[in-house]
Parts: C-alpha cells; structure tokens; sequence
C-alpha cells in the first residue's frame, strides 16, 4: 500500500466518533453508564491511531506534494455548483486531526469520571463524539461547503453541549447566546462562500487562485474580510466574544474540549485555510492583526479580576486566541498553528484541572473560597503548576516558545505597535494564571467556615447577575469585590478531595505534553520542524527570521522578563491568599478601575441593552409596519384581488345545467352562423 | 303508368336529422327531468347519425358509417354512466329535477 492509498482511507478517521454518535444516540440508554463512556472514548482513541497513520502516510510523501485529495461521491451537483463530499488531507489539516482526536480521546476519558452519575450520561458522550466528527468534517473538508458543514455542526454541538444542564436557566440561556452569536459569524461565512463561488466558480481549495495575478486585491479583501467575521464569531473575538465566557455554563470537559482546545481554534484554521487571500490583501491582513491584538489585551485585563475559575479561564481562552489572530495577521502562519498546539495542552490541562478541583469541591468554581488544595489534590496542583509556568511563558516550557515566537515575529515584521500589545499582553498573563494557582492551591485554606461578610451594610441579597448594579455596590462599598455575587463556600464538613484516577491521568499527560509541546518547534536552525512541516501548506508565504541568534534570544528573553514581573507582582499581592473572601487585594488595589474590568468594560451589558432596547424597537416596528403592512399586505392584495376578478365570472358557473346548455347551444349556433356566412362568402 | 315518381332523395334524410335534432335540441332546453333530457341528448346523437348515414350514402363514402359506428359505442358508453349517475340521484331524493342539482355551485356566494 503507498502512502496515497493510506491518504484515501482518511474517511475513516471521522467515521469513527460518527459511528460512536450514532450507536450511541440511537442505544444510549441502553448501553448505560460506563460502558457508553468507554465506547465513545475508544472510538475516538482509535481516530487518534488513524490519524497517527495518516500522519505517517503524509511524512512518507516528498515535501513538495503533501496534499491528497481524495472524493467519497458526488454532494450537490446543481448546475455550474458542484461539490463533492471530499477531503483535502494536507499538512496543516493532518496536524489539526492528529490534535482533535488526541486531545480529544483524553478529554473523553477524563468524561468518564467527571460525567459520572449523569442524568444523562450517554447522550452527553454522544454528543461529544458527534462534535469530534463535526471538528474533523471541519478542518478535513475538501472545499468551503464541507468545512461549512462541519462549521455548522461543531456550533449545533456546542450549543447542545453548554446546554447540556438545561434544567439550570443559566445553561440554557448561555446555549442559546453562544448559538445566535455564531450566527451573526456565520453570515460572514456564506457571503464569503457566495462571492468565491461568483469570483471564481468553484468553491473546492484544489482550485482556488494563488497568487496576486490571479486575485484581485478588492475582491481578495472582502472575502478575507467576512472569513475573519466568520472567524471571529466562531473564535470569540472581539466584537462577537461576549459568548465564550458565557459557554462555562456547560460541564467542564466540554469547555475543555470545545472552548478551549478545539472548536474556537476552527477561525485560525479557517484564516490558514484561505490564506491565499489573506496573502494578497495587506489591509485584511492588517484587521486581522489588530482584532487579533486588542483582544489579547482586553481579555487579558479581564480575566485578572475574574472570581469564577471557569471564567477566568475563558477570558484567558479570548486573550491567547487574540494571539493566534495577531500571527495570523502578521502572516506568521505556522506560529499561529504552533500556538493551537500548545495552547490546547496547556488550556487544556487548567481547564481539565479547574474541572478537578470542581469536581473535588462540591461543585463550587469560586476562587475566592477556595485556597491550599495542593494538600488535598496534589496531582492536579502539580499538572496544573506545570501548565501555568507554561502558558505565563518560562522557559523551557511550551508557551515559552510558541507565544514568545509570535511577538517576536510581530517585531521582526516591523509590526512595533502590536509588539508592545503583545508584551503587555503576556504580563497580564502571568497576572491572571498566577493569581488563578495561588488562589486556588496555595495560601490559606478558605473553604469552610470563613465568616462571609456582604460588601457594606449587610442589606443586600446576594447578587446573582455580575451585571447586576455593580455601581451601587462600588458606591456603598470602598473595596467593590464583589463583581460576581458573594462568594459562597461548598458545605461545611466536606473537605475537598483529588478525583479518580480516571480524570488524573489525562490532566497529567495534557501537563506532560503542555511542558514538552516546545519542542515541536525550537526556534533553532532545522530544529523548526513544525515551520518545515507545515511549509508546504502555506506555500508563498514569505519567512521571516532574526538576523541573528542573539537577537531573536534577546526578543525572546525580554517578554520572558516581563511575564516573569507579571509573575512576581501575582505572587507577592497572593501568596497568602485572601484575608477575607471578598476582598481581593488587586480590586482593591486598581480601585475605581476594578469594577469596569470585572465587568469585562460593560460591554455584555451594553449589548444586550442596545439589543433589548432599540434593537428590540426596531424589530418591532419591523414586525408591525414592514411585515404585517407591506409584506403581509402585499401577499394579501393579490390574493383579495383574484378573489374580487374571480366574483364576476363566478355567476357564469351557477350550476343549472340547462343554462349550460343553452349557452353551448347559443354557442354552437353563432359558431355556425360564422362558418355560414363569413366563411361561406 | 305514370306514378309520380316519389324517390326519396338525400335531402329528405338531411330535413328529418335537422328536424330531430331540433326537437332534441329544444327538448334538453326545456325540459327539467334529468331522464328526458338524457333522451333528448340520445335524439340529437341520432339525428346526427342519420346525417352521417345519408351524406355517406350520397358522396359514396364509407367513412361516414365509420364515423356513426363511433357515435353509437360512444353513446352506449354514455348510457351506461349516465344512467348509472340517474338512477344514484333518484336513490338519494326522490325524482330528478336537473335545476335542483346544483350543489357543486360555492354555496358561500
């Protein structure tokens, strides 16, 4: 067998977590409680083998023609529209397979403990396998259509899964927004595919144009443009990433897997994909950069002040894919692929560690009352220390390498604005992941027992919505921690506790892969194998390398010592924990400011009341004068209309058949008569 | 023997079809029992088929009996479903008045 035939058989790889979805929607219950879990997870390791076998087949193939395009049949054939259901195995969709299913098996195994004891235990696995074979569709597809459809499925799969404790309002509203949201994304999606289809007939990535010839810069920007609408949406960037921190509400893994790893890493993918355009537009290129940039800021200056260690981590999620965005801007494309990577280690591990110490404390995700659980998980503490020293970027760790790649090249691109962004950026980093581990495991022991005194006088009841008048807390109370509600401790006499082995595992291989993923791309001469491995994908685009090692080591030694800073202020304001649950030194310390970024700058609230206000207006004045009136009204004239011209012929048919008679008489006669004498002249 | 010679010639045939087929005509106009105008229908086809029968007759033309052979397995058809339809109507109320049957009119107008 060569390696090609190998490459035709890469169907399998999504059948797999298809079949599992499909055994498992239609048995499920059946099946029952651990075993549906095994099936799902082993469908999907055995994705992993398959993917590890295409992997191979393509290392087997010359450099300069890794891409095999195989065609399962024929989609839709419409016309000059045809589309096959195909897949475009290149480098850069084999990396996104060999990370899906890896990451992806372990986060199913980690399901298995963590689901346990589900109402709904087998339903949640199969919508876990039907969202890896959506993410595989996804980045598999032969053409925009089959990505679409695959774009569309890893959504409905997210939707279902925050949704998945729909008993829970929070659940099912939070499912809810992630899902209209995309959609707003999505419009950019099929616009982008109407104008490809229109600009140059086809919508397979076999043909489309390369090169500035072939392209024109105008329509090269608008299609860039709305693939980065579409990316944004689905990658929670600014303006559309008020819903990821929102999706928290479903179970951990599921943030694990689809809102950290995976699934909002699909705009990355998606801008890779069609780089072509993103090449011969600099303006795109340019929005790309800078949506990429501001986000990684702002979502970094969020997530300092956040409570909730599930939410804190999503804002973290928001500000590293900023950084994705920001070296795909720059048209550091591998840096920005070399980043997925790593960030699904090392996001993963905290985020499958926040499930764990969860899972350990009842339940409970707030921070502040949590404090010294190194002494009661010392596995998870260990994994996730090893996955923070990683994402704050020090060295010899994964996020070292892969974040402080990306500003380099942003330096080296002569991009200084974004440079300084991105250094800002990684200070806030090391903030915010610092003060996430020493809250959390180190310090005092806060989860029992702390006397839990409201901000101010007392007469609150306790806030639910962060959104909830957030100015009279900080107008009553000097110190306004409380952006969240009051922090509420898990019951007393239930010490937290380390979670099964089943959950340990993944959490420490995720750590294992976060502390050794560098070396997948050193930033040493032909030790950059993931750059030489993906080249062939990003065929023309150009390299950019430092003059010389001393000045790449420079760059790179200088973020390192700021995010070491970051690291240093964290540790001295926490290192004792929180004297008092609700005082939060850095709150209290950023005073006026603090309220603003918990808030995350208002911007969730001004939406919703530009939405719920003068959106909601004007949808009602839509709804009563444009629909009823105009639309509706239109439908209806025609219809009355027909209706009145029908009335008048009507009486001829009143049925009296000797009228109808006579009339076929009278007919027939002035027909004779106009043979006879008209004729007959 | 000088017998007026009476022959019958074409036009008598063509006078007594117009005849008929009048008073079929004026029949079916007339007259409300569904039955008799059936009759009437199955006069007018007669007169039409003795028209057919006498100008075949007089071109030499046989095609014109072909044609009434068409007529007349046409109009035995007719029969069977017309009577069937008849006799339905005369279970369902008594007698046939052709003006009553107008049900399939939109009764709403």
């Amino acid at each position: 067998m060569s390696s090609r035939d190998l490459l035709d058989l890469i169907w399998i790889v999504p059948a797999l977590p298809l079949l599992g979805a499909v055994v498992l929607l239609l048995f499920g219950k059946r099946i029952g409680e651990p075993l549906a879990g095994w099936i799902a997870t082993g469908l999907v390791g055995l994705a992993f083998g398959a993917s590890l076998v295409m992997f191979f087949a393509m290392l087997d193939l010359p450099t300069d023609v890794r891409v095999n395009v195989m065609t399962l049949y024929t989609w839709l054939p419409a016309g000059t529209l045809h589309v096959d259901m195909g897949f475009y195995a290149d480098t850069l969709s084999v990396t996104w397979i060999l990370l899906i299913t890896g990451v992806g098996s372990l986060i199913h195994l980690y399901s298995i403990g963590y689901m346990h004891g589900d109402e709904r235990y087998s339903r949640f696995f199969a919508y876990l396998n039907l969202f890896v074979f959506s993410m595989l569709m996804l980045v598999l597809g032969s053409s925009f259509l089959v990505t679409f459809l695959g774009w569309e499925g890893v959504g409905l799969c997210s939707y279902l899964l925050i949704s998945h404790w729909f008993e829970r309002n929070a659940a099912a509203v939070a499912g809810k927004k992630a899902f209209v949201t995309n959609r707003v994304g999505d419009v950019g999606f099929l616009l982008a595919m109407f104008l490809i289809f229109a600009s140059y007939g086809s919508l397979s990535y076999a043909s489309m144009p390369v090169g500035a010839k072939a392209i024109s810069g105008g329509t090269a920007t608008a299609i860039a443009l709305l693939l980065l609408l579409a990316a944004v949406g689905k990658s929670a960037q600014i303006p559309l990433h008020l819903w990821l921190p929102d999706a928290m509400e479903g179970p951990t893994p599921v943030s694990a897997l689809i809102h950290a790893a995976t699934m909002v890493t699909a705009g990355v993918f998606l801008l890779c994909r069609a780089h072509v355009f993103l090449d011969v537009s600099s303006d795109a290129m340019t929005v790309v950069a800078w949506i990429g940039g501001i986000t990684a800021l702002l979502a970094g200056t969020v997530a300092i002040l956040q409570p909730d260690i599930k939410r804190a981590l999503a804002y973290s999620t928001v500000s590293q894919l900023g950084y994705m965005f920001l070296a795909v801007g720059i048209g550091a494309y591998s840096a920005a692929v070399f980043m997925v990577l790593c960030h699904a280690f090392y996001k993963g591990c905290l985020f499958l560690g926040a499930g764990s110490v969860i899972h350990g404390n009842h339940d409970v995700q707030d921070m502040r009352v949590m404090g010294r659980f190194r002494k009661f998980m010392p596995y998870t503490a260990l994994s996730m220390v090893v996955a923070w020293l990683a994402i704050a970027g020090v060295p010899p760790l994964s996020g070292f390498f892969s974040k402080d790649e990306i500003i380099s090249q942003a330096f080296l691109r002569d991009d200084y604005g974004l440079w300084v962004i991105g250094i800002i950026g990684a200070a806030f980093t090391a903030v915010y992941m610092t003060r996430l581990i020493f809250l959390t495991f180190y310090g005092n022991a806060r989860y029992e027992a702390l006397p839990v005194i409201s901000g101010g006088s007392g007469e609150e009841v306790a806030v639910e919505e962060h959104e909830v008048d957030i100015t009279d807390d900080a107008d009553s109370d000097p110190s306004p921690t409380v952006s969240y509600g009051d922090p509420v401790p898990a019951p007393v006499g239930h010490p937290p506790h380390e979670s099964p082995p089943v959950m340990v595992f993944p959490i420490a291989t995720l750590a294992f892969l976060a502390a050794i993923g560098g070396i997948m791309n050193l930033p040493f001469t032909n030790l950059e194998w993931l750059d030489k491995w993906l080249e062939s994908s990003f065929r023309g685009v150009p390299e950019v390398s430092p003059d010389s090692f001393i000045g790449g080591f420079a760059l790179e030694m200088l973020t390192f010592a700021i995010a070491l800073c970051g690291i240093l202020f964290a540790y001295t304001l926490y290192k004792k924990g929180l004297a008092r649950a609700d005082r939060d030194p850095l709150n209290e310390k950023l005073g006026p400011i603090a309220p603003v970024l918990g808030n995350a700058y208002y911007y969730d609230e001004g939406v919703s009341r530009l939405v719920g206000g003068p959106g909601r207006a004007v949808a009602g004045w839509l709804d009563r004068v444009v629909d009823t009136k105009i639309i509706d009204g239109a439908v209806n004239g025609v219809g009355s209309l027909f209706g009145l011209m029908s009335r008048g012929v009507q009486q001829l048919q009143d049925g009296r058949v000797r009228r109808y008679a006579l009339a076929i008489a009278v007919g027939a006669g002035a027909g004779l008569l106009y043979v006879v004498i008209w004729l007959g002249r | 023997m000088t017998v007026a010679s009476w022959e019958i010639t074409t036009n008598y045939y063509l006078i007594l079809g117009a005849l008929l087929f009048t008073i079929g005509a004026v029949g079916l106009l007339t007259r409300r029992n569904v039955l008799v105008m059936f009759m009437c229908v199955e006069l007018m086809l007669n007169a039409v088929n003795l028209t057919f029968v006498a100008f075949a007759d007089a071109l030499n033309d046989i095609r014109g009996q072909v044609i009434v052979f068409f007529v007349l397995s046409v109009a035995a058809a007719e029969v069977a479903v017309g009577l069937g339809i008849i006799v339905a109507i005369f279970r369902r109320r008594r007698g046939a008045t052709a003006d009553d049957l107008d049900l399939l009119k939109d009764s709403t107008s």
